[in-house]
């Protein structure tokens, strides 16, 4: 299912003393770190290109450079309407796994987790990227054979799956309350060793560094306020610095997906409802893996810094507005309370909110659409942090060649015609 | 955390309701004589408004009636309450229905007209 060779592009960067290591380091420092070059220029945009890439996040900014280091398109620039990273992709709780059900998910999240793999090297970029585990738990007999169902339909497609039972559980993670007693005892989970977390600005930042260096413009501050086409063409995008004249236009706008496609007259399957996260005061390392429950419904981890960061599922109505509902955090505490007590005696330092970009089977949408030149990656949800790398490497592919791979065919708007869903609501388990 | 104001019960909070998202989408009735990207449209295409919104919500945790809500979701200031089978009344409800795009689809005119 999964193709066995990737091409990764070019890597590095070509200016061998921009490159940041060990020597750089020790060079900067003799000048007291007063003569770091900037990691990306301050473009502004260029009257045409041959691509445009909409939006500044994660997924955006892998395009642009696969773009250029796989397909040779160098000629392309990233407009945000904001600082890059600043949407979803800065707002994550950062878990990355591919541990997914159905053939087709298991291939697209499977492509970005093996790009994962090497992609600090690949960018010369320190990402953090740290494969810690990822243990989902089960709290009742239902909950642990459907695990085992799930566990073998992932080894099947050749991804690392484990079943874990309580006295596992605990020897694993030392800090849970394994208690038979408890509303939600622990019965057993399910672990993919190889997922993990990633911190989540570097990846913006070092996609973006790696694509400016090859000659991708990132035009931050900029929005895009209409699409501009001729007949069923795309001729080229207006934003608030002025028309740019392109003829291929890649939206990647996560939250704000409908109202870019509105602009083309394309309707979406696509809700926006805000989707929280908070993260406690910073203590010792106590937590050295990823937990999901999706019968209490929270997801935590525990970042370098400390903070233990926690994350549940999304708020029950459409919003645009950063922020959520004080319900659903109260929700996700009483939730880690019970199953790591210690957490009571927790202060909460940050609590915010992303705008994602629900669809109805849980998958994302990879697809060209009837306008020629116009091409939509979104649908991302609650969960598409992990894909970030495959996203962008399959997205460029579509732009690049106008037609979709095997990994990003079955992701196309049409299946919202032929009702070929990839329903990835149970698999996801919990929303991320 | 929103205050809905029930039509039937009065202001409650958020908790005690359920979200039933796009008002105003009819089931296409000669479903066997639209084409599948028609009833696709119907099932899953949604307005997903930045702005002026026409919701249904419905008082799930009270009397567990269904009602509208003309809602902004920016601001999240809720404009108008109206009944089920009604249409909105206040000028911000009103431009938000008529301008939005499925009061001109196929699947709207084949369920409107049969
Ligand atoms: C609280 C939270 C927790 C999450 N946890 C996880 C997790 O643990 N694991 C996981 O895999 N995923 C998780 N996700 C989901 C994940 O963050 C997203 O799916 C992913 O980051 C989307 O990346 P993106 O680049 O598509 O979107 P974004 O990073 O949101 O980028 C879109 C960009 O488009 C820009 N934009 C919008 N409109 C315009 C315009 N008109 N003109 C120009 N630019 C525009 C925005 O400013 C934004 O920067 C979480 C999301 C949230 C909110
Ligand atoms: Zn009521």
């Amino acid at each position: 299912m999964v193709a066995s060779e990737i091409d990764r592009g070019l890597g590095g960067l070509k200016d061998k003393k921009k490159r940041y290591s060990a020597f750089a380091l020790a060079r900067n420092a003799a000048s007291y770190h007063q003569n770091w070059q900037r990691a990306w220029r301050n473009a502004s945009p260029k009257a045409s290109y041959d691509a445009v890439i909409i939006g500044g996040g994660g997924h955006g900014l892998a395009t642009a450079y696969y773009l250029a280091s796989v397909h040779g398109v160098t000629n392309i620039a990233v407009i945000e309407k904001g600082w890059i990273g600043g949407g979803n992709t800065g707002r994550n709780t950062t878990i990355i796994r591919s541990n997914y059900l159905w053939d087709e998910s298991a291939s697209i999240y499977e492509h970005a987790l093996k790009l994962w793999e090497g992609l600090a090297q690949d960018l010369n970029f320190n990402i953090m990227f740290s494969q810690r585990g990822v243990l989902t738990i089960a709290h009742s007999e239902h909950e642990l054979k459907e695990m085992s169902r799930r566990v073998h339909a992932i080894r099947l497609n050749g991804i690392d799956s484990d079943v874990m039972n309580p006295a596992e559980i605990k020897k694993f993670v030392p800090c849970i309350n394994i208690d038979q007693s408890i509303r939600y005892p622990v019965m057993g989970g399910f672990v993919q060793q190889r997922g993990g977390t990633a911190r989540h600005d570097a990846v913006a930042w070092g996609y973006a560094r790696a694509a400016d260096d090859m000659g991708v413009d990132i035009i931050q501050n900029c929005e895009v306020t209409g699409l501009r086409r001729k007949g069923r063409k795309i001729i080229g995008i207006d934003t608030n610095m002025g028309f740019i004249k392109t003829k291929k236009v890649g939206c990647v706008v996560a939250g704000h997906s409908s109202v870019m496609a509105e602009m083309a007259g394309i309707h979406l399957p696509l809700a926006s409802r805000p989707l929280q996260a908070l993260v406690s005061e910073p203590i010792k390392p106590i937590l050295d893996t990823v937990i999901m429950s999706n019968a209490v419904h929270m997801y935590i981890s525990q970042s370098d810094k400390g903070e233990m960061v926690l994350g549940a599922g999304v708020d029950k109505y459409n919003s645009y507005a950063q922020r959520g509902s004080f319900p659903v955090p109260e929700h996700m505490i009483a939730a880690a309370v019970e199953l790591f007590p210690f957490m009571s005696r927790l202060r909460m330092l940050r609590h915010w909110g992303g705008i994602v970009d629900t669809c109805p089977d849980a998958s994302p949408i990879l697809s060209k659409t009837d306008i020629d030149g116009l091409y939509f990656n979104c649908g991302w949800g609650t969960g598409g942090f992990k894909a970030t790398p495959g996203s962008g490497h399959v997205f460029a592919d579509l732009i690049a060649n106008d037609r979709p791979n095997n990994i990003a065919a079955p992701y196309a708007l049409s299946r919202f015609e032929t009702g070929f869903l990839i329903d990835e609501h149970g698999a996801a388990g919990v929303a991320h | 955390m929103l205050q809905l104001p029930c039509p039937y019960c009065g202001p409650r909070d958020e908790l005690e309701f359920s979200c039933g998202g796009e008002a105003h989408i009819s089931r296409p009735l000669a479903h066997n004589k639209i084409s599948d990207a028609d009833f696709g449209e119907y099932l899953f295409l949604r307005d997903n408004p930045k702005g002026v919104f026409l919701e249904r919500w419905r008082h799930a945790s009270g009397c567990r009636r269904w009602f509208n809500v003309v809602r902004d979701t920016v601001s999240h200031d809720i404009l108008e309450v109206y009944a089920m089978g009604r249409k909105p009344r206040s000028s911000a409800g009103k431009n938000a229905y008529n301008n939005s795009w499925r009061r001109t689809s196929a699947a709207e005119a084949a369920a409107v007209n049969k």
